[in-house]
């Protein structure tokens, strides 16, 4: 070790046992938030310290390590954690969902499906659904112990009180296997019927907050909704401007000052794949 | 009735200190259905003390709290398990604080207010909810037009009528009242304990109101008990005991009103 600057993937060894045990007691508990002790990472709170974290703790030398940042595999969040993870790690690194080991996600679950094997480790701000609706952290665990989670469906009922609609699109509310209520990280709703039945292991790490919980394989994942108001996954109602795909989930982009605009996959692997494999959209060059 | 005879909720020798000092002693009575009991006292005299011990919200030293539940009849709510007694506050139970915003959600619309009880025991159509929501709110007197709006924007009766829509929503069987009427304006509480009144007849309501205002338990309480220094001194029919008062402090507290 005294050639080297950093113990493999960053973490001590000690940490990363501290880590992989809450992470084995959030898979034993899905959707149960695990205290850890958090550490302080080289990168600011709120750019994924929790997920970085996860990420080390789980990450084999033989590993292919993916990072996205609002599915994009580009944007500095993706690849400043890449690279930490290339000079830390020296693990191979990729843009392809299907030839990843290790997902670090930010916002979002690839398009692409996930397969056995793979991990799936999110970024996550906030981890208490409840936190906006009873500020105190004793109550919010005592309403978690106890399953009292109609306070969460008074947030809905605001919410189609006053727009019409539940218009909560992202950090959408789900109920785990019957029994925990989780917030699944601030992806958009479009992608909150992905978590469950996933073939990966999805890990979820807020690292200000102290917190691990996770979802182990083909958990089964409910949004929560009302009889007359159910669920819907919702996303702009256009195909691709590049791909032409009409079922991946779109970011609105502002071309001009003069308002024009296109929309485009928010998975750039998705998109380029599907453009490599000679599909194109309207706004395609 | 045929259960006429057990009393709702019986009370036992409850007793809490604070250290050295006596919150309240030796404290027993029954409650029958559809009986409204008030406890009076002047302020420090252990009523509130009292009142949160039963709730459940401060664990007395000793005593029993039997409460006669729908399923598993009598029971000790003292010896209930925490999740047993939760339930028991959002179903059976109310609880009616004294400021509004102890009781209310402020960030919350009227609507969402009312209707979280009705969530939490499992209520999954949003248009049954607001339905319930908008009669509830007719029923205080509250214009349903303003089931959107937020608590903060409605004066201190609105509030407070509002928390008793919250609390009585779901048809509690027992209501505990802490001061109802304090802080309002006196034809506010006129209004209110007015209100308070029919809803109690309307639904059969058992209640204990512990109020300082002797002219409240007049109006709304058949039976009374009277604290001083965490004892209950007296106790008997309400008319009774203000009509002819027997204990020196009663006597003392019923010539202390003013006449105008």
């Amino acid at each position: 070790m005294t050639d080297q600057a950093y113990n493999f993937a960053y973490l001590d060894e000690q940490t990363k046992r501290m880590i992989r045990r809450a992470i084995l007691k959030g898979l034993a508990i899905p959707g149960y938030q695990v205290p850890f002790a958090s550490r302080e990472m080289p990168m600011p709170y709120g750019w994924g310290t929790g997920g970085v974290q996860v990420s080390a703790a789980v990450m084999t030398a033989d590993d292919t390590f993916k990072v996205i940042d609002q599915g994009a595999d580009d944007t500095t969040n993706a690849v400043s954690i890449r690279k930490f993870f290339e000079a830390t790690a020296q693990v191979a690194t990729t843009t392809k969902t299907s030839d990843a080991s290790v997902i670090q996600t930010r916002h979002r679950i690839p398009e692409e499906g996930l397969t056995e094997g793979q991990i799936l480790v999110y970024q996550v701000p906030i981890p208490e659904p409840l936190r906006f609706l009873e500020p105190r952290e004793s109550e919010t665990r005592k309403m978690h112990s106890l399953e009292e989670y109609g306070l969460m469906h008074v947030k809905l009922y605001e919410d189609i009180s006053r727009h019409g609609h539940i218009a909560t699109s992202y950090a959408y509310p789900v109920r785990v296997e019957g029994r925990y209520v989780m917030d699944p990280s601030p992806i958009p709703k479009f992608d909150n019927p992905k978590l469950g039945g996933c073939p990966a292991i999805q890990l979820f790490g807020a690292g200000r907050e102290q917190r691990i919980y996770a979802l182990p394989p083909y958990t089964d994942v409910v949004s929560l909704d009302f009889e007359d108001h159910p669920f819907e996954a919702s996303k702009a109602d256009h195909p691709c401007g590049l791909c032409g795909a009409q079922d991946s989930y779109l970011d609105e982009v502002i071309t001009d000052d003069a308002g024009a605009r296109m929309f485009v996959c928010s998975d750039t692997d998705y998109c380029t794949g599907r453009q490599a494999a000679g599909h194109k959209g309207k706004d395609a060059a | 009735m045929i259960d006429d005879d057990t009393p709702l909720l019986s009370v036992r020798r409850l007793s809490k200190r604070y250290g050295a000092h006596i919150g309240c002693a030796d404290v027993s009575f029954d409650l029958y259905p559809g009986e409204v009991m008030g406890i009076v006292g002047e302020s420090g005299s252990g009523k509130s003390t009292l009142l949160n011990c039963m709730a459940g919200h401060l664990a007395p030293d000793q005593g029993e709290v039997i409460f006669d539940t729908a399923v598993e009849g009598p029971r000790d709510t003292l010896l209930m398990s925490e999740p047993e007694r939760r339930m028991l506050a959002r179903t059976d139970w109310a609880f009616v604080h004294q400021n509004a915003r102890d009781g209310l959600r402020m960030g919350v619309s009227a609507g969402g207010n009312v209707g979280e009880r009705l969530m939490a025991v499992g209520a999954r159509h949003y248009g049954d909810i607001r339905g319930t929501a908008t009669d509830w709110l007719t029923r205080v007197e509250i214009d349903a037009g303003r089931i959107d709006d937020r608590p903060t924007t409605f004066s201190g009766g609105m509030q407070q009528r509002l928390q008793i829509a919250r609390n009585l929503v779901t048809g509690p069987r027992l209501v505990f009242m802490d001061e109802p009427t304090g802080g309002l304006d006196v034809s506010v509480q006129a209004r209110l304990l007015d209100m308070i009144r029919s809803l109690v007849r309307d639904m059969g309501l058992s209640a204990i109101i512990v109020t300082h205002d002797l002219a409240v338990v007049r109006l709304l309480a058949d039976r009374l008990m009277v604290m001083k220094s965490g004892h209950v001194v007296e106790d008997g029919l309400t008319d009774q005991v203000l009509d002819d008062p027997q204990h020196q402090y009663t006597q003392l507290l019923v010539s202390s009103i003013l006449q105008v």
